[in-house]
């Protein structure tokens, strides 16, 4: 059975290099796009956190922004 | 009904969900590749190497259709000037590029033990080819302006050129001679796939459509926090 499952009757290298291909482009396409998400969400944190009070008020009252604040600990 | 796409109403929806949609990513992904490597039945001809098929067609469908989307969203974005559209195109290629390139190497990989060889210049494949083109093309015309209606503008018109060759990849198993089967699965007439093949297809397309679903999120946030903090940097 095991070995059925990896041989393949041959076609084995085929198919699971075919599935490895895929399977790591899903995680380096998934890591790349979370790197570029963290990268850009803690440099709105460290923007937001040096602005004056009265300019942080002003981007707080953006729904956008209340959103990326509230949502810090997500994907 | 266009205020339903502004993006304080998409983030609000779109900043909650990658959660979600990763945990049923997995769920639906781990019962497509049980299914796709161990349950569904092989091939009378091509024997195992039929499994490759539960890889390269749900990719070869995704990186069409999101294409398609892409083509739709730019020209009405175009027309009815809703920069939002274009937000969501942008956020739509880089995975759609992926699938591309995964529809073609795998393609590649089943064809050495079925035609005896890694590629062929045949009308499928080269026309495939030309669709990573014109993503690449896509996404770089991104990168290289800065002025918003230019881009907006170029990246209409690469979608435009780049969409006369989606009936191309569709229809070049009829009109030309290829190397590449003919399509198996028809929405309008009988299908002459076997049901046990189909359902494993089925399950693994769903779970691409959500890996898709789940990159869009992820990149139409990132597209939006790039925004707001340009928007910081004017206060």
């Amino acid at each position: 059975m095991i070995n059925e499952i990896f041989l393949m009757n041959g076609y084995g290298l085929y198919v699971w290099s075919a599935f490895a291909f895929t399977l790591l482009s899903f995680v380096s396409l998934y890591l790349i796009t979370r790197i570029q998400y963290v990268k850009e969400k803690n440099k709105f944190i460290s923007k937001f956190g040096n602005l004056n009070s009265e300019r942080a008020a002003s981007a707080k009252s953006q729904s956008i922004n209340r959103e990326i604040l509230s949502n810090i600990s997500s994907i | 009904m266009f205020k339903y796409f502004e993006p304080n109403k998409i983030f609000s929806v779109t900043s909650k969900a990658p959660k979600y949609v990763l945990l049923l990513f997995i769920i639906v992904l781990s019962i497509g590749l049980a299914e796709a490597l161990i349950f569904s039945p092989e091939d009378y001809k091509q024997s195992h190497s039929v499994r490759i098929m539960y890889v390269h067609v749900p990719a070869a469908w995704i990186s069409l259709g999101t294409f398609s989307s892409i083509t739709f969203l730019s020209i009405v974005g175009y027309i009815f000037k809703i920069r939002n559209f274009f937000l969501i195109s942008k956020s739509l290629a880089p995975s759609g590029l992926v699938f591309n390139i995964v529809a073609l190497v795998t393609g590649s990989i089943w064809g050495k033990p079925t035609w005896g060889t890694w590629w062929a210049w045949d009308a499928r494949i080269t026309s495939m080819l030309i669709l990573v083109l014109f993503y690449i093309m896509y996404l770089v015309s991104w990168r290289i302006y800065e002025n918003k209606d230019k881009v907006f503008k170029i990246s209409t018109v690469i979608t435009i050129l780049g969409i006369i060759n989606v009936p191309i990849i569709k229809y070049s198993v009829d009109w030309w001679n290829t190397l590449h089967q003919p399509a198996s699965i028809n929405i309008l007439s009988k299908s002459s796939i076997h049901v046990s093949m189909l359902v494993p297809l089925l399950i693994m397309t769903a779970a691409f459509a959500l890996f898709s679903l789940l990159i869009f999120l992820m990149k139409y946030n990132t597209e939006l926090i790039k925004i707001k903090n340009k928007g910081l940097d004017r206060l």
